[in-house]
């Protein structure tokens, strides 16, 4: 049987300038998987991830969605000469949608530094991953026309934070919770954009062993209820090894390996690289 | 179920304290306005309000949706002309446009044909037809701005804050010099005064429309609108990640914002019975700006607050201090240009004791409010305290907050 492709990523390359942040990379994450992006620090993890979602448009390269292209684009004026990537000419179009457009086609994300909506309440950040869907117009909204939608939103929100423990807080103001929960929050905040793929910007940094061990339950638990595929980058390897399907491992913005879990923990490049220095 | 039943209490409440507001206001109209004693009132209640709806639609933009945009005051003044050009009777046009051929090139006012056309100025519906005539006017007004502002918005709206306040600000300017100029002379009445047009005589209107008005802004930030405001501000990257189209809500509230801007410019034209583009200066933009940031950016119930405060400190409270007398005491050094001083000094305390404004990003809510006075006691015993806190070295200041935690 073959496997449902849900992201593509074609031999992106993202330079700032003279940095090549992400070199040359291609991964593919197909439907119900859940896959590991590992690397040192400064690799080029959330730069990929960056890319995918379209906050930056990639240098070269494409990323497709259900085979639709979301971004591709190929080196213009200064880059040109600037390039340091392979497949120059390979892509032609320049097409990048803007993070809007990509979270509404079904890519949603949590962020490295929690990017929480610090003047609102835990309710209030769910609500706004929702606002998107919503048919009202400004009209209708500010005159409540909508208020069976707006108590469909609520409910939904409320189930949500119910999944993550949160519902007695979610009067409070995001920031005012401890960093696990905000860490929760965020997961709950990007599934209430009803994704079809996940991605997880070290999800369990910062937590203790035990935290980190009922987070890789959590995510086990969403792919299965949410039907959706996940792509995480994360430090702790046990969370790694442990829920990954397949990991791809990142070094100075290049791919240097890509495989199963144990494979990847007996890849003697991974291990001189990466698992060498980890501390 | 508690929270349902103290939720009817609190409307319940509200509807009282509006109809008692407004039935106090149209006595106080009745009794006050003839005399001349206490007139200052009735100015400072109706300009304060339009200064509040001003202040709450900026508050929209700079506090809700994290624009820090300066152009209000040009957009008052849109608001304000495209109401004044339309409502100045034919018969009074030869002599407010009389440097123009043949009283400028419009010649029909929107509330006089209306009141023509529903029985006259005796009748009651010709006062009706009046009165639409300037409500129809206004909203006009406010559309009129909003266009402008939505063209305005599509290049400006793209730029990063700093940038975009020097923009709104430099664009103001442009409107100011635009309206005075000759060419437009025959619509504008150039750099002259526009005077003679309806206007309303109950301070009971302004009151209602910028009610009507804020209501609405009050409704739309609690909405799933607001809500998306709110993101844009706290955190843009997020915002958009969460799929709010940035540029879309921007401009919606952009243009939203300026709506109002041009219905409160057109409400200033008829407390003022004249309006002449002059005093539209950047200077009103940030006389507006103030309120907001005195009455806590990011709360309604703040900029209205501190709009009456303003309008009173500088229209009538500290009047005196200009004038050489205040709260009956005489001195030499009160001469014009010393109300101002002190109105520094008081902005200064306000700032160091509310550094948030006044309200912070809270709203008005009927329990607030009994716990203020039941706390006020207590918080007045506290502010000497406060004060020493303040001005003491660091270790005692320390030490204080300590204490307090341990509370
Ligand atoms: N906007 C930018 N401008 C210039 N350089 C950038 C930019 N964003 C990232 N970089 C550079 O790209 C490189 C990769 O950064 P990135 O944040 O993607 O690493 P990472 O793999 O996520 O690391 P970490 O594990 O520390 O999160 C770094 O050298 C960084 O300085
Ligand atoms: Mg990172």
């Amino acid at each position: 049987m073959s496997k449902e492709n849900v992201l593509r990523v074609s031999d992106i390359t993202m330079q700032f300038g003279g940095v090549v942040a992400v070199n040359d990379l291609s991964l593919e994450v197909n439907k119900g998987e859940i896959i590991g992006l590992i690397g040192p620090n400064g690799a080029g993890k959330t730069t990929a991830f960056n890319v995918i979602t379209g906050v930056y448009a990639p240098t070269n390269g494409r990323v497709e969605l259900h085979g639709e292209t979301i971004a591709e684009n190929h080196p213009h004026g200064k880059m040109k000469a600037m390039y340091k990537g392979q497949n120059d000419g390979k892509y032609t179009d320049v097409k990048v949608l803007t993070p809007d457009k990509i979270t509404k086609k079904g890519i949603a994300r949590t962020f490295q530094n929690i990017r929480l909506f610090k003047g609102m309440t835990v309710l209030e950040n769910v609500l706004v991953a929702m606002h998107m869907n919503m048919k009202a117009g400004v009209f209708g909204a500010a005159l409540r026309f909508n208020a069976a939608e707006e108590a469909k939103m609520r409910e939904e929100a409320m189930e949500l934070l119910r999944m993550f423990n949160l519902e007695e807080n979610k009067d409070d103001l995001a920031t005012s919770l401890p960093y696990g929960k905000q860490r929760h929050l965020e997961i709950a905040r990007a599934l209430a954009t009803k994704p079809q793929l996940l991605l997880l910007d070290e999800p369990a940094a910062g937590m203790n062993p035990q935290e980190s061990d009922e987070l890789m339950r959590m995510v086990g638990k969403i792919r299965d209820d949410f039907n959706l595929s996940i792509l995480m980058i994360e430090h702790h390897m046990q969370v790694i090894m442990g829920i990954c399907e397949r990991i791809y491992v990142l070094d100075y913005g290049a791919l240097i390996a890509e495989g199963t879990p144990e494979e990847i923990q007996n890849n003697p490049r991974v291990i001189e690289a990466y698992l060498g220095v980890d501390d | 179920m508690t929270d349902r039943i103290s939720n009817k209490k609190n409307i319940t409440l509200s509807i009282i304290a509006i109809i008692v507001m407004l039935a106090a206001i149209y006595v106080l109209d009745i009794v006050i306005k003839p005399t001349s004693s206490w007139s200052n009132l009735m100015t400072c209640l109706e300009k304060g309000t339009i200064y509040a709806l001003v202040a709450v639609s900026m508050n929209l933009l700079n506090g809700f949706t994290g624009l820090f945009s300066l152009g209000q005051a040009g957009f008052m003044l849109i608001g304000a002309y495209a109401y004044a050009i339309f409502a100045i009777a034919p018969e009074d046009r030869a002599t407010v446009y009389q440097y123009y051929e043949g009283g400028g090139l419009i010649h029909f006012s929107l509330p006089h044909m209306l009141q023509d056309m529903m029985g006259g100025a005796d009748a009651f519906g010709g006062t009706i037809g009046y009165y639409l005539g300037i409500i129809l006017l206004m909203i006009f007004a406010g559309l009129i701005t909003a266009v402008i502002a939505f063209l305005i918005g599509i290049p400006v709206l793209r730029l990063k804050s700093d940038y975009l306040a020097i923009a709104t600000l430099g664009f103001a300017e442009i409107i100011r010099s635009f309206f005075q100029w000759e060419g437009l002379g025959p619509v504008t009445n150039g750099s002259n005064v526009l005077r003679k047009f309806a206007s309303y005589d109950s301070s009971i209107f302004p009151v209602l429309v910028a009610g009507i008005c804020v209501a609405f802004i009050v409704l739309l930030i609690n909405s799933s609108y607001g809500r998306a405001f709110k993101s844009i501000r706290d955190d843009e990257i997020a915002a958009e990640a969460m799929g709010v189209n940035l540029f879309k809500h921007k401009e919606l509230s952009f243009v939203i914002s300026s709506f109002f801007a041009g219905v409160g410019g057109a409400l200033l034209a008829m407390f003022q019975n004249n309006i002449n583009a002059a005093p539209f200066t950047s200077n009103m933009t940030y006389e507006i700006l103030l309120i907001v940031v005195i009455g806590g950016i990011g709360s309604i119930t703040g900029s209205i607050i501190g709009a009456y405060l303003f309008v009173c400190c500088s229209e009538w409270w500290l009047r005196g201090l200009d004038a050489g007398e205040f709260l009956g005491i005489e001195a030499d050094f009160m001469s014009p240009g010393f109300r101002k001083v002190v109105f520094a000094v008081v902005i200064m305390c306000i700032v160091l004791f509310y550094s948030r404004g006044i309200m912070g990003t809270n709203e008005f809510s009927w329990s607030g409010l009994f716990n203020f006075f039941k706390t006020l006691p207590k918080r007045i015993a506290a502010v000497p305290g406060k004060i020493k806190a303040k001005f003491s070295n660091k270790k005692h200041k320390k030490h204080t907050e300590n204490v307090k935690e341990a509370q």
